[in-house]
C-alpha cells in the first residue's frame, strides 16, 4: 500500500533524499519530464493533449522531528525540533537518529524526582533528552554526528473499522494523492510538485513556484483536525469522516474564490462529501505559490488528521479516498470546462 | 474629494472579496488611462503609458473585517477576523457581509473579566432563529465588513475603511487630474495588504517598476495620552521615513520632500512603529525597487470610526502629482 510505504519513510525537513527517491522512481516512467531542483523539490511535468493552462498539484516530502545539537556528559543526546512539534506529547516517545537508525527514546526527569511546581508545570523540550543507551559522551560522539536528523519511530497500523495510524500523514497523505493522480492525462499541461521544508517556513514551494509559473495551483494537505473530548463545536477545525476539507482562509493564503467554488461544484456534481476548515491557523504551501511571479489562482485540498505533527496521527481511508475522487473529478472538470477555465484567466498571464 | 472618499469608504472590499470595491474604481477611473487590467490575484492595474520611468504608485483596496467560520444551531455565527481586528474595537459593532445582510457583535456574557475578551467567544448575531435560516443568509467563508457610514464634521472625515479607501481616493483623484508627464505610471489598486501585503507582491513583479510610492493611512500621536509619535492630522502629507515592512529610499524621499517644497504645503515626517505597507513587498521585488511613501494622517485605524482631515488628503493629491512629473 503506497501510503503505508510513504509513512514508513524518514524525511525530516532538510532530509527529504529517502522520500524523493521513492517517489521519483515510482513515477518516472508515467510522466514526461522530472527534475529535482537545487533545494531539494522534486517537480514532474506531464504534457497535455491541448496544452491551453498550465495546472500545478503540490504535496510535501517533509515532515516535522528533530534534530542533534549536542551532548550531555551522561551520554544523553540534546536536540532542537524541527517543524511545529507539541512537547507534550514528547516523553517516552521511541525516535530514530541519523541515516543509520539508531534506535533511542526521548526521556526527561521521572515524576517522583520532580518537584511539586514541576509537576504543575508543562515539561519543557530544554530539559528533554534522547537515550540511545550510551553512558558516556565520547561513546555518544562516536555514534551520532552533529546535526543528524531524528524521526519519529512510529508503525502504520490498521485502526477499528477504516482507520489509519501513522506518522508524517502530513503530508505523504497528499504525496500519495498526487502520485496516483500522475497516471492519468489531461488536455491541459499538468506539473506535480513535492517539495521540500513546508514545515519550517514554506521554503520549497517559494522556488517552486517561481519555476513553474502555473495558472492554478492545487495544495494536497494532511490537515489538523480537532473533534475530540473538550473542544467546542464552533472550535473544531475539521471534522474526521466528513470528507476531504477545502480551506477558504489559514494564516498563509485565502483561496482563489473561482477556484475554490469551481472544487465545490466539482463535489457537489460528483455527489462527495466536502467539509470547510472551520478555523484560520496554520499554513501550507498555497501561500507562497499564490504569491510567486504575478501571482497563481490557489486553492487546498485537505484530508483531515487527528494529532497532526505527533508521533501517531489517526486518519479515516474514506476521506483519503473520497479526496483523491474529489481531485480526480476536479481535473476531469478542469478539462471539461476548458472555456469557463480560460475566462476565469483572463488576464492572468504571467509574461515576466 | 468628500463624495469620493464616502463612496469608495462604503463599498464592500473586505480583503479577498474586493470586487465591488474594484468595480467602482474602474468606473471612476475608465477612459483617463491607456489600459486597464486585473491580474490573476485580484489586482486592478491602470496604465497611462510614457517614455521615461517606470513609476508604480501602489494603494491597497481591501479592508480589515471578520469571515464566517461556524454557524450553531440557533443561527449564531462565529467569526475570524481578517486582517488585525482587536476584540474591543469589534465589541457592539454592526457587520454587513457582501449581500447586505447586517449582523449584531456581541460576546458569551458568562464571560466574568473583560481582559478574557478574545474573538474565538464573540459570535455574530444576524436575527436568525435556526441555523437553516442564517444559512440562507450566510455561508460559511463569506465575509463582513464593519459598519461605519462616512461623514465630515469640521475639516474632519470620519468613516470605517479610510484605510485605505482615503489613499485609493487621492490615486482616483490624481487619474482623473491627469498629470503632465513622460513617465509610464502604473497606478496599481492592491488587494490582501492587509493580510500581508500580498498584492502588492505579485503586482511589482509583473510590473518590474523603476521606483515605487505607496499610498496609505500613518497612526497619529495626537489624542489624548496616546503613544508618543511626531504625525498629526491637519499637519500635512506625511513622508515615511520608516515602519515595520521597509525604510523609503533616500533619493524617494528626498523626491517626495522636494515636491511638497516646490508646490508650498505642510509636510511631516512619518516614522511608524506598528504595522507596514505595500512598498514592504514591492521593494524587494526583482533586482530591488526605490521606494517611498506618503501617508494621510489618521486617527484609529483599524476602528470603524477612522479619522482623518480633509485638507491632508486633497494635498496628497497635489503631492502625489509633482512627484509623478520628477
Amino acid at each position: 500500500m503506497l501510503l503505508k510505504t510513504l509513512t514508513q519513510i524518514n524525511g525530516v525537513s532538510g532530509s527529504e533524499e529517502k522520500v524523493r527517491e521513492y517517489i521519483k522512481k515510482e513515477i518516472e516512467d508515467i510522466v514526461d519530464e522530472i527534475k529535482v531542483d537545487k533545494i531539494g523539490n522534486l517537480i514532474a511535468y506531464k504534457k497535455g493533449t491541448a496544452s491551453k493552462f498550465k495546472v500545478l498539484l503540490s504535496a510535501h516530502m517533509d515532515e516535522v522531528g528533530f534534530i542533534v545539537t549536542g551532548y550531555n556528559d551522561d551520554g544523553m543526546i540534546k536536540f532542537s525540533p524541527v517543524g511545529g512539534i507539541d512537547p507534550r506529547v514528547l516523553p517516552g516517545k521511541r525516535v530514530l537518529v541519523g541515516d543509520k537508525g539508531l534506535k533511542g527514546v526521548i526521556g526527561c526527569k521521572p515524576i517522583h524526582l520532580q518537584k511539586r511546581d514541576e509537576r504543575d508545570r508543562n515539561i519543557k523540550l530544554k530539559s528533554m533528552y534522547i537515550d540511545i543507551g550510551c553512558d558516556k559522551r565520547d561513546e555518544a560522539e562516536k555514534l551520532v554526528a552533529l546535526g543528524e536528523y531524528i524521526a519519529f519511530d512510529s508503525k502504520f497500523k490498521e485502526l477499528g473499522v477504516d482507520c489509519i495510524k501513522a506518522k508524517a500523514l502530513d503530508d505523504r497523505a497528499g504525496c500519495a494523492i498526487i502520485m496516483e493522480l500522475l497516471k492519468n492525462r489531461y488536455e491541459f499541461d499538468l506539473y506535480a510538485s513535492f517539495t521540500v521544508q513546508e514545515e519550517i517556513g514554506l521554503r520549497g514551494s517559494e522556488v517552486v513556484g517561481y519555476q513553474v509559473n502555473p495558472d492554478i495551483a492545487i495544495v494536497i494537505e494532511g490537515t489538523t483536525c480537532s473533534d475530540v473530548p473538550d473542544v467546542k463545536e464552533h472550535e473544531y477545525s475539521t471534522e474526521l469522516g466528513k470528507g476531504p476539507v477545502l480551506t477558504v482562509m489559514d494564516r498563509t493564503a485565502l483561496a482563489d474564490k473561482d477556484v475554490l467554488n469551481f472544487i465545490y461544484d466539482t463535489a457537489r456534481k460528483h455527489e462527495i462529501n466536502v467539509q470547510f476548515k472551520k478555523t484560520a491557523t496554520g499554513g501550507n504551501d498555497a501561500g507562497k505559490i499564490q504569491r510567486s511571479r504575478c501571482g497563481v489562482k490557489v486553492a487546498s485540498v485537505s484530508v483531515p488528521c487527528r494529532y497532526i505533527h505527533s508521533p501517531s496521527s489517526v486518519m479515516s481511508m474514506k476521506d483519503f479516498e473520497s479526496c483523491k475522487s474529489l481531485m480526480e473529478a476536479v481535473l476531469t472538470e478542469l478539462d471539461n470546462n476548458n472555456d469557463y477555465i480560460l475566462k476565469m484567466l483572463n488576464g492572468g498571464s504571467c509574461n515576466v | 474629494m468628500f463624495e469620493t472618499i464616502k463612496k469608495l469608504a462604503g463599498s464592500f472590499g473586505v480583503s479577498g472579496s474586493e470586487e465591488e470595491i474594484r468595480e467602482v474604481i474602474k468606473s471612476e477611473i475608465e477612459g483617463k488611462v491607456d489600459e486597464i487590467k486585473v491580474d490573476a490575484l485580484g489586482n486592478l492595474i491602470a496604465v497611462k503609458k510614457g517614455s521615461g520611468k517606470k513609476i508604480m504608485v501602489a494603494a491597497h483596496m481591501d479592508e480589515i473585517g471578520v469571515m464566517a467560520t461556524y454557524i450553531d444551531d440557533k443561527g449564531y455565527i462565529r467569526f475570524s477576523n481578517i486582517g488585525w481586528v482587536w476584540q474591543y474595537f469589534a465589541l457592539g459593532q454592526r457587520v454587513m457581509f457582501k449581500n447586505g445582510t447586517v449582523g449584531a457583535v456581541f460576546y458569551e456574557q458568562k464571560l466574568k473579566e473583560m481582559k478574557d475578551l478574545k474573538l474565538s467567544n464573540m459570535y455574530i448575531d444576524i436575527g436568525a432563529k435556526s441555523r437553516e435560516e442564517a444559512e440562507k443568509k450566510v455561508k460559511i467563508g463569506d465575509t463582513a465588513c464593519f459598519v461605519g457610514n462616512t461623514v465630515m464634521e469640521g475639516n474632519m472625515v470620519i468613516s470605517k475603511a479610510l484605510d485605505n479607501r482615503s489613499g485609493c481616493a487621492v490615486l482616483v483623484k490624481t487619474i482623473q487630474e491627469m498629470p503632465e508627464t513622460d513617465n509610464e505610471i502604473y497606478y496599481v489598486f492592491t488587494v490582501q495588504e492587509e493580510l500581508g501585503l500580498r498584492g502588492a507582491k505579485t503586482s511589482a513583479f509583473g510590473i518590474m517598476p523603476d521606483m515605487a510610492i505607496a499610498l496609505d493611512v500613518t497612526d497619529t500621536g495626537d489624542t489624548p495620552e496616546c503613544e508618543l509619535m511626531e504625525v498629526k492630522c491637519g499637519g500635512g502629507p506625511a513622508i515615511k521615513i520608516k515602519d515595520r515592512s521597509f525604510i523609503a529610499h533616500p533619493e524617494v524621499r528626498r523626491l517626495i520632500e522636494d515636491s511638497a517644497k516646490k508646490i508650498g504645503i505642510p509636510y511631516q515626517f512619518e516614522i511608524m512603529e506598528h504595522g507596514g505597507t505595500d512598498t514592504g513587498a514591492i521593494h524587494v521585488t526583482g533586482g530591488g525597487v526605490p521606494s517611498g511613501a506618503i501617508s494621510i494622517p489618521c486617527r484609529y485605524v483599524h476602528s470603524p470610526v477612522e479619522m482623518a482631515d480633509i485638507t491632508d488628503i486633497e494635498n496628497c493629491v497635489k503631492l502625489l502629482k509633482q512627484c509623478l512629473k520628477g
